[in-house]
């Protein structure tokens, strides 16, 4: 079915931010069915939508996809963002890869106690400036080129951008001696599509507060809780 | 370098099996670097080999590759295990992405306190027959094809057959009232680069032991 996009998730961030970032950056317009009740949910459920019970959902090409990483390769590759050969593609890969893990610290963040946020916001920014950003100012360091990979725009570089501000977000001066991350955000921040995102009425979604967390546990009525890393 | 792609890692499953297993299934040979002390592994970073500090670390084509589903990503897409096009890649990306949830508290199961493994097993079997098998099992029974994605033989079949197996180890009856994936199992196990990884003397590994854990423990504590 033809047509744009559409992403079923709560009305917050989660796992569905990224596919929101990386449509946008790709300049393609999609549609939202937010959900806010169990119903609805559960009407998803009953219909057969969701591959694993899970979201993010998107359907995009007559496909309701499932898997937030699937999801964001079948855009990458769809709209030439994924590097012009197998080895690009690794680095890619690789590199998001990292990105994705750092996210996953802070994707829990909403969860977590207040006690137990403080601890994590401590071990965001630990792992930010010992392990992650030190890898890809390195990256950047040893090719001298405004993008990641291949010397042209791709997945790796919107992915960056979006995990940089969301920890800037817990530690504002977070960059502070990494000066090539410092050149690289301004860069793709002032990318038109991205610059469009980051600007007031696009669909980016705000951090995540206790609403949202409420939200979630609810729809999905979530037994279990989340502890600081 | 060229020659066969050399897997780094400990002396057991954890997140290098899937790497041996879709090696040898696409008939590729490879070396292993085993290692078991802090020494070792403490060197691998000096020499800034691992990229975030972390194993697998997969030496192919002379990239150092770390980030499991980036080198699997990788020989399915050299190996022409990722489908014909994008769609079917599509399918097998979310197949492999929904297994690979499913194995996840296969792998950190052997670093649960001792009161806690019922329990641990209880969730993997609730998981894998209320989840992630139906899923399969549907799959194969709507297209009645041998292999999950496009008639042909791909990474998420293989995916598969390692989940079924190590869910097994776990859930030995799991598959009783799954027919399709018990015909799916054979039929895999069949393929004669699967058969031979099967048999004794391959680059298998066994399920992690005591040994397995304090090494690892040893190693990244």
């Amino acid at each position: 079915m033809a047509g744009k996009p559409k992403l079923y998730y709560f009305d917050g961030r989660g796992k569905m931010e990224s596919v929101r970032w990386f449509l946008a950056a790709a300049g393609v317009e999609f549609e939202e069915e937010l959900l806010e009740t169990r119903e609805q949910y559960e009407k998803l459920l009953q219909g057969g939508s969701l591959l694993f019970q899970q979201v993010p959902m998107v359907e995009i090409d007559g496909m309701k996809m499932v898997q937030t990483r699937a999801i964001l390769s079948y855009i990458a590759a769809k709209y030439n963002l994924y590097g012009k050969d197998l080895k690009e593609r690794a680095l890619i890969d690789m590199y998001v890869g990292g990105t994705d893990d750092l996210m996953a610290f802070i994707l829990i963040f909403p969860f977590l106690s207040a006690a137990d946020k403080e601890k994590q916001c401590a071990v965001i920014v630990e792992k930010a400036t010992s392990r992650y950003f030190p890898a890809y100012e390195k990256v950047l360091k040893d090719h001298g080129q405004d993008f990641l990979v291949g010397n042209s725009f791709s997945w790796a570089d919107v992915h960056l951008l979006e995990t940089i501000l969301m920890v800037e977000e817990k530690k504002s001066d977070v960059l502070k001696g990494f000066p090539r991350l410092q050149a690289f955000k301004a860069k793709i921040s002032s990318i038109p599509t991205i610059k469009k995102f980051l600007q007031p009425g696009s669909q980016r979604k705000p951090v995540p507060g206790d609403k949202y967390a409420e939200t979630v546990r609810r729809v999905l009525r979530m037994p279990f809780d989340f502890k600081a890393n | 370098m060229s020659g066969k792609p050399r897997l780094t890692y400990l002396n057991g499953r954890g997140r290098m099996e899937s790497i041996r297993w879709l090696l040898a299934a696409a008939g590729v040979e490879f070396e292993e670097v085993f290692f078991d002390t802090r020494e070792q592994y403490d060197k691998l970073i000096k020499d800034g080999a691992l990229m975030f500090q972390q194993m697998p670390l997969v030496e192919i084509d002379g990239m150092k590759m770390v980030q499991t589903r980036a080198i699997l990503s990788y020989i399915a897409g050299k190996y022409d295990l990722y489908g014909k096009d994008l769609k079917e890649r599509a399918l097998i990306d979310m197949y492999v992405e929904g297994i690979t949830d499913l194995m996840q508290p296969i792998l950190m199961f052997p670093f649960s306190p001792p009161e806690a493994k019922e329990k641990n097993i209880d969730a993997i079997k609730e998981k894998a027959t209320n989840r992630y098998f139906p899923v399969f099992e549907k799959v194969l029974k709507q297209h009645g094809q041998d292999f999950l994605v496009g008639n042909k033989f791909s990474w998420a079949d293989v995916q598969l057959i390692e989940a079924i197996l190590a869910v097994e180890e776990k859930v030995p009856t799991v598959l009783s009232g799954f027919p399709q994936l018990q015909a799916f199992k054979k039929r895999i196990s069949d393929v004669p680069t699967i058969k031979k990884f099967l048999q004794p003397g391959s680059p298998r590994k066994p399920p992690p032991d005591q040994h397995y854990v304090d090494t690892v423990m040893k190693i990244f504590k």
